[in-house]
């Protein structure tokens, strides 16, 4: 109960801060929730099954791209283009994993890694259709949902909520279900979980997919709000940011991927406002709280103070 | 009826044989306790039944089947349960968690939780069983390691040495629990404590070498000069 409290609770923060914020931090935690969602997506995989892929890039930007290509080439309405995103998303997500996984460990960081470089470089060479390095505008008339304008900030503000209430409440229920405790046990000894007469191929092979298409349906809302699809999305950079925000939120937590990605980005927004050696500042507080909260900060908070948390 | 047999069951790790042409049956209901010098193959030998190994030759027929291509999980999910011989448990779960995972694959919601409580209390672990499964004392994680065996409801149940680090009072609990279990499953028993297997078991096979020296009532065991030999020659293991 004190559970569902804490994540509603949260929720309802969200949505009473829309109407006291400044502009300024109202756009950056929306962009805040949709990344936060995206990461939400990351931890499935890393935090609880305990897979640490390289590439979720990929998904994020099949997401992306699913979405984007659909209403640049194919003039679909912005809600059919999201539809696009997340099942391109999760048929990419799903054909990775049946190669991917065949590997665990260093090998699957590899195979993880070298793939979504491969679809990196895929949106470059078809770069007549994909605009490569330089991305493409969607326009604002092509993000309307039901006649509202995803490009108006409160709009977008509620939109990016929506967003991250659904990852928020798919990943809560997800690992207090039974697949998901199994996720958890293979997490802490698959050898014993195969051997308690669980395929933890298939279960592996479904956190895949859920990590992949949440992840993707980040990347699809990402681009429909703020109305742009580009290369760099897809690039290593962006398979990296989640593991950095689930790591300092706390891998295998439910909040922690928000508290992660809500502390990198105004650690690096307040650090470059005071000076231009802002990722020197960032580096110091990175290394401090991996020193200190080995298990990041929801994750120390469990340790401490919580130890029923989610 | 026999619920397990194997045939020119044979396993080597380059080149070194481990198990060599092993033909064993196992009647349903019985005890059969597995017994052999330490390097015996004792080990290797239920790992290829419940597909742990792939065998290097020969067939595994559980119930009627051949399982010999099956993987493990799909082994364990046809009634065959095992027991590690090394601790193998979810440490950072709590006990009740460890168990539950072994009955929630064939079973739902309040039923789950009534076979994870008739288990706790059957292995003794009642007030224990929201600690921690990695804070547990040793004794307590290897009666977890049994409950996690026991909840699966299995027809095979292949403990492999779970008597090792026990008290004698968790001992004397534990040949009960057997007894206990033999109208249910049919239990195929690696143990060094020859107590044990003399109070549990209806037949012993005794292996040595890889291969099958053995096979009789416990008293025709224990007049068994090559046995006594092999095994039982030296003090009590």
């Amino acid at each position: 109960m004190k559970v569902v409290g804490l994540h509603i609770g949260l929720l309802a923060v969200l949505f009473a801060l829309q109407f006291v914020l400044p502009a300024y931090h109202h756009g950056n935690l929306a962009r805040i929730m949709v990344l936060a969602s995206y990461a939400i997506g990351y931890n499935i995989l890393f935090g609880y099954t305990g897979l640490l892929s390289l590439g979720h890039a990929l998904f994020f930007a099949a997401g992306m791209y699913g979405m984007g290509l659909g209403i640049q080439h194919f003039d679909l309405p912005a809600a059919p283009a999201l539809i696009a995103g997340v099942v391109s998303a999760a048929l990419v997500s799903g054909g990775l994993a049946l190669l991917a996984l065949r590997t665990t460990g260093v090998a699957f960081m590899i195979v993880t890694l070298m793939f979504a470089q491969a679809g990196y470089l895929t949106i470059l060479y078809f770069g007549e259709w994909t605009r490569g390095d330089e991305g493409f505008v969607i326009a604002q008339s092509a993000r309307m949902i039901a006649g509202i304008d995803l490009s108006d900030p409160t709009n977008r503000y509620f939109a990016a909520l929506i967003l991250f209430s659904i990852c928020l409440v798919v990943c809560l229920w997800l690992i207090r279900s039974p697949f998901g405790k199994t996720l958890i046990a293979i997490r802490e000894n698959e050898e014993r979980v195969t051997m308690l007469g669980y395929s933890t191929f298939a279960h592996k092979l479904g956190a895949m997919v859920v990590s992949g298409t949440l992840s993707g349906t980040a990347g699809a809302t990402y681009g429909l709000l703020f109305g742009y699809a580009g290369a760099s999305f897809a690039s290593v950079q962006y398979s990296i940011f989640p593991l950095l925000w689930v790591l300092l939120g706390g891998a295998g937590t439910v909040l922690g991927p928000f508290v992660g990605t809500l502390f990198m980005f105004y650690l690096i927004d307040l650090s470059s406002g005071i000076t231009s050696a802002y990722m020197l500042i960032a580096g110091v507080v990175l290394v401090l709280l991996t020193l200190f909260a080995p298990q990041g900060l929801m994750g120390e908070l469990r340790r401490r103070f919580w130890k029923g948390l989610p | 009826m026999t619920l397990l047999s194997t045939k020119g069951l044979s396993k080597s790790f380059d080149g070194l044989e481990a198990v060599s042409s092993v033909d064993f049956e196992l009647p349903a209901g019985q005890i059969r306790a597995l017994i052999g010098p330490n390097g015996a193959g004792k080990t290797t030998f239920v790992s290829l039944i419940c597909g742990r190994l792939a065998p290097t030759s020969g067939t595994v027929t559980f119930d009627g089947y051949d399982i010999t291509v099956l993987p493990a999980h799909e082994r364990i999910q046809r009634g065959i349960a095992y027991t590690f011989q090394i601790t193998s448990i979810f440490p950072g779960l709590s006990a009740r968690e460890n168990i539950a995972l072994a009955a929630r694959r064939f079973l739902k919601g309040a039923q789950v939780t009534e076979v994870v409580e008739a288990t706790i209390d059957k292995v003794g672990l009642l007030g224990r069983a929201d600690q921690t499964a990695g804070d547990l004392a040793y004794g307590h994680k290897r009666l977890l390691e049994i409950g996690m065996g026991l909840a699966q409801n299995p027809r095979l149940l292949i403990l492999d040495e779970p008597t090792q680090g026990l008290s004698d009072g968790e001992i004397e609990a534990f040949k009960e629990l057997i007894r206990d279990l033999a109208d249910q499953a049919t239990i195929l028993l690696i143990e060094h404590n020859m107590k044990v297997v003399m109070a549990t078991a209806n037949k012993i096979s005794v292996l040595d070498g890889g291969r099958m020296l053995a096979e009789g009532t416990p008293e025709e065991i224990q007049n068994n000069f090559a046995v006594q030999t092999a095994y039982l020659g030296r003090d009590d293991a």
